[in-house]
């Protein structure tokens, strides 16, 4: 296992300078953005003496490096600045977006696991016959529509032709786990596509495995049907779809604005969004930052699992 | 992050709701849309007596976990709709964009008019001190803070402030740079809010005090501000007993928010949504009539537009109508190339400038600029942009005219076409025609997209400005106006509507009201049924 520690140890430090590197790409590209903060504050009355008022109010006029070398210290003492827009600090804008986004997040993963892999192990069993047919349409169909299209489906039909359930979570704010109706869209919609990608995996990784030496010499010994696929063929199937269920949780933690935007959930892609438009640089760099450690660890958790179960097929390099 | 299978169709949705969010920064401030009275009749005195009780929930495009309820920092739709129902302004726009008195119950100025003593009414904010000369200087001073840069700071630049003082309780005397007819407009001002003398930065998030008809009880930034009664309003009491904004930048969610009784009101919708739901009963729909003004700016001062010539052609290619159409999706009338249909000082009696590409192209002609190449800047900032960059640039073909249509950056626009380019896509909220001209064509204005400048034009300005005698200021507006119209640099196509959609049981909502104005989003005179 030593060798697994100093492995972890080597991902972490890499994972670390890609933070950096994330971030660094994140400013350059902010600044590269034509107009600012003053700009973008100013709008549709772009008075060019208060613009030049708010730049030095700002401190916009100070030269790029200097602005990056006070915030990465700053970030030193876990200290993320203050919004340009608003003044508050850039870590009350994240810990309040935290929550719903990561509520919305781990409900979808609780139901996407056991779904993803029912579906896909479901399918690899009756390879090729009816139910294999039905499950694999079915999936391809919902992953080709795009989400926002799926939603205003759902919303349409669910919520205000049967009134079943609230069309959107209008001034519920953070306090989702309140009004738990309000959670099922975009849950759903947030489900449609990854439990479609995930069940095609498991069903792909299923049927190699089922068809491999060492299932047909598992069989042979007459070890049961179900031992012989739970036990035997799904952890080859599991480390690609590890993998894949790590960048979908990165994904939902990242922030699907699409849904966020739709369902009007206050989370951490509508406050990227926001922050981008107003050119809040600060903002959008300490969300950078969260955004791409939870990356990093993701991947690496991810990684660990797939050199658990298939330590052969060295996905992890 | 890498190539997850979402990313491309994350990021083209991205793109598009970022389309919306965008809209509403474009609509800031004095871009902010407005209505007024010649389009629709039925105004809030037709929907019964009203009943006292309820809250009522208004969803708006907002500005998210940045919002804040500085009034001097309003700067949207749903800041100015908030910053209303917790403060008073001195004076508000009526319909016509006529200053109304508000806080002040009057105004007098002197005979060099640069010298007005205003009177303020008896009023007390929430924490039951009474609204003095002393807070109103105060919160003015706030305002024009050099180092604050608010948005009213330039309304107020005529006042000065190092001689203006409290001569009582109740009365102030202010001394301008300049004389000034149209002071009680400075009054009005977007921002020009009164709050308690001595009120820190820090006080407007945790508990602000205003003098408005509804009290603070909660807020969280870029979700929802709760508000209740002020029973001791100077106005009356509202007659609801609470009062919710929510935010929703997609307009998609605040109508589905409305037809699923989640809020009883929704601020902003599209012309499609308004055509798919109106008369269905399920929701009401009020369209403000006139609001935005829609043009396209020539700057005057640069080739081909330094040539009046061509600048007329361009005013008779445009076919209005088609424009509307294609770019409002109908949802608006022609404009007369003037702006400020149906307000105080609108020269009505011009006539309707229509489509004749003959006159057009023989116009072009004689300024020798036949085969004529410009360059249309055009960006998604505002609803009907780039279908209306696109439907001119199809009328600008039949007169000989290419047009090439270049699309900028959307958070930047609004500074990108202040000095640049030459012809550029633009829109305007309610002012007063005279805040007009005096942000944007007058030399010395510090948002002149048209690049207008003319002495002559301005000495007229200045002349208004000294004259205190109503009719004769209106003939020297008049003259202005004609002279903008015959060779200005805005090609005013059209006025947009700007629609609200309602709960059924939402009454009292006023139908002529241009945003910002007094009686838009006015919710102490709003009830349930």
């Amino acid at each position: 296992m030593s060798g697994l520690g100093s492995w972890a140890a080597r991902r972490l430090l890499l994972g670390g300078a890609q933070t950096v590197a994330v971030v660094l790409l994140v400013f350059v590209l902010t600044e590269a953005l034509p107009g600012d903060a003053a700009v973008a504050l100013v709008g549709d009355q772009p008075d060019p003496a208060r613009i030049a008022a708010v730049r030095e109010a700002l401190d916009l006029d100070r030269p790029a490096y200097e602005r990056l070398a006070d915030w990465a210290t700053g970030l030193l003492h876990a200290d993320f600045g203050d919004s340009l827009t608003s003044g508050r600090p850039v870590s009350s804008y994240i810990s309040d977006a935290f929550g719903p986004t990561l509520l919305l997040a781990g409900l979808t993963v609780a139901l996407l696991v056991p779904v993803g892999f029912g579906l896909g192990v479901l399918a690899a069993r009756f390879e090729g016959r009816f139910v294999d047919r039905l499950v694999s349409s079915v999936t391809l169909g919902v992953y080709a529509v795009p989400e926002f299209a799926f939603g205003v489906l759902l919303v349409t039909v669910f919520a205000l032709r049967l009134d079943w359930l609230p069309p959107t979570a209008v001034g519920y704010g953070t306090d989702l786990l309140g009004h738990p109706a309000a959670l099922v869209l975009p849950v759903l919609v947030l489900l449609s596509r990854p439990v479609c990608s995930l069940s095609r995996l498991v069903r792909a990784g299923m049927i190699d495995a089922l068809a491999s030496p060492y299932v047909a010499q598992a069989r042979r010994y007459g070890i049961p049907g179900a031992r012989v696929r739970y036990a035997h063929a799904l952890p080859n199937a599991m480390a690609p779809a590890a993998q894949q269920l790590a960048r979908t949780v990165d994904w939902l933690l990242c922030g699907v604005i699409v849904v966020e935007a739709l369902f009007v959930i206050p989370g951490l892609g509508t406050v990227l969004m926001n922050a981008v438009a107003e050119r809040d640089v600060p903002v959008v760099q300490g969300l950078a930052v969260v955004f791409g450690v939870i990356t990093v660890v993701l991947n690496l958790g991810a990684d660990l699992v797939a050199h658990r179960f298939a330590p052969r097929a060295e996905v992890a390099a | 992050m890498r190539e997850y299978p979402g990313l491309r169709r994350r990021g083209f949705l991205a793109a598009a709701s970022g389309v919306g969010a965008l809209a509403l920064v474009g609509c800031g401030g004095s871009d902010n849309e407005s209505g007024n009275d010649s389009g629709s009749g039925t105004g809030g005195g037709s929907d019964g007596k009203p009943r006292r009780g309820g809250r009522l929930r208004a969803a708006f495009a907002g500005g998210g976990a940045s919002e804040t309820l500085d009034p001097h920092l309003a700067n949207l739709f749903a800041d100015a709709a908030r910053a209303k129902a917790l403060f008073d302004k001195l004076a508000d726009y009526g319909d016509d964009l006529s200053a109304q008195p508000r806080l002040a119950s009057g105004w007098e100025p002197n005979a060099g008019l640069d010298r007005w003593r205003v009177t303020l009414r008896k009023a007390d904010f929430h924490d039951g001190k009474p609204v003095t000369a002393e807070d109103v200087l105060f919160s003015y001073r706030r305002i024009a803070d050099p180092e604050k840069a608010f948005r009213a700071r330039a309304s107020l630049e005529p006042i000065d402030l190092k001689a203006s003082r409290a001569v009582g309780e109740r009365t102030m005397e202010f001394v301008l740079k300049r004389p000034i007819a149209e002071f009680p407009n400075v009054l009005a001002a977007f921002g020009a809010y009164i709050v308690p003398d001595g009120t820190s930065d820090a006080d407007f998030d945790k508990k602000p005090v205003g003098s408005g008809p509804f009290r603070f009880v909660s807020f969280a930034p870029g979700r929802s501000a709760v508000f209740r009664r002020n029973d001791a309003y100077w106005d009356g009491a509202p007659h609801l007993d609470e009062l919710e904004f929510v935010v929703a930048n997609e307009e998609s969610a605040r109508v589905n928010a409305l037809l699923g009784g989640q809020v009883e009101y929704a601020h902003e919708l599209n012309p499609t949504t308004a055509r798919a739901h109106e008369g269905k009963g399920r929701i009401q729909i009020v369209r403000l009539r006139n609001s935005a003004m829609q043009a396209f700016a020539m700057k005057t001062d640069r080739a081909p537009f330094d040539d009046k010539r061509v600048r007329e052609a361009f005013f008779l290619i445009a076919d209005r109508q088609e424009l509307i159409d294609g770019a409002l999706s109908g949802a608006g009338v022609v404009g007369n190339d003037l702006f400020g249909k149906g307000y105080e000082y609108y020269a009505e009696g011009l006539p309707q400038r229509r489509q004749d590409l003959d006159r057009a192209r023989s116009l072009l002609k004689k300024a020798g600029a036949e085969k004529l190449k410009v360059t249309l800047d055009t960006s998604a900032v505002a609803a009907g942009f780039t279908e209306a960059a696109g439907i001119f640039r199809d009328q600008a073909a039949k007169a000989g005219v290419t047009v090439d249509v270049k699309m900028g950056s959307k958070d930047s626009y609004w500074a990108d076409i202040l000095d640049s380019g030459t012809l550029c896509c633009y829109r305007s909220g309610a002012m007063p025609i005279e805040s007009h001209i005096s942000q944007r064509l007058l030399t010395d204005s510090t948002t002149n997209a048209t690049q207008w400048h003319h002495k002559d034009f301005d000495a007229l300005y200045h002349q208004a400005q000294s004259t205190k005698d109503e009719t004769e200021r209106t003939a020297v507006f008049g003259r202005m106006q004609r002279r903008l119209y015959a060779e200005g640099g805005f090609l005013v196509w059209g006025f947009a509507d700007w629609i609200i959609g309602t709960g059924r049981a939402v009454k009292g909502v006023e139908r002529s009201a241009p945003a910002n104005s007094l009686d838009w989003a006015r919710f102490d005179k709003v009830w349930l049924a």
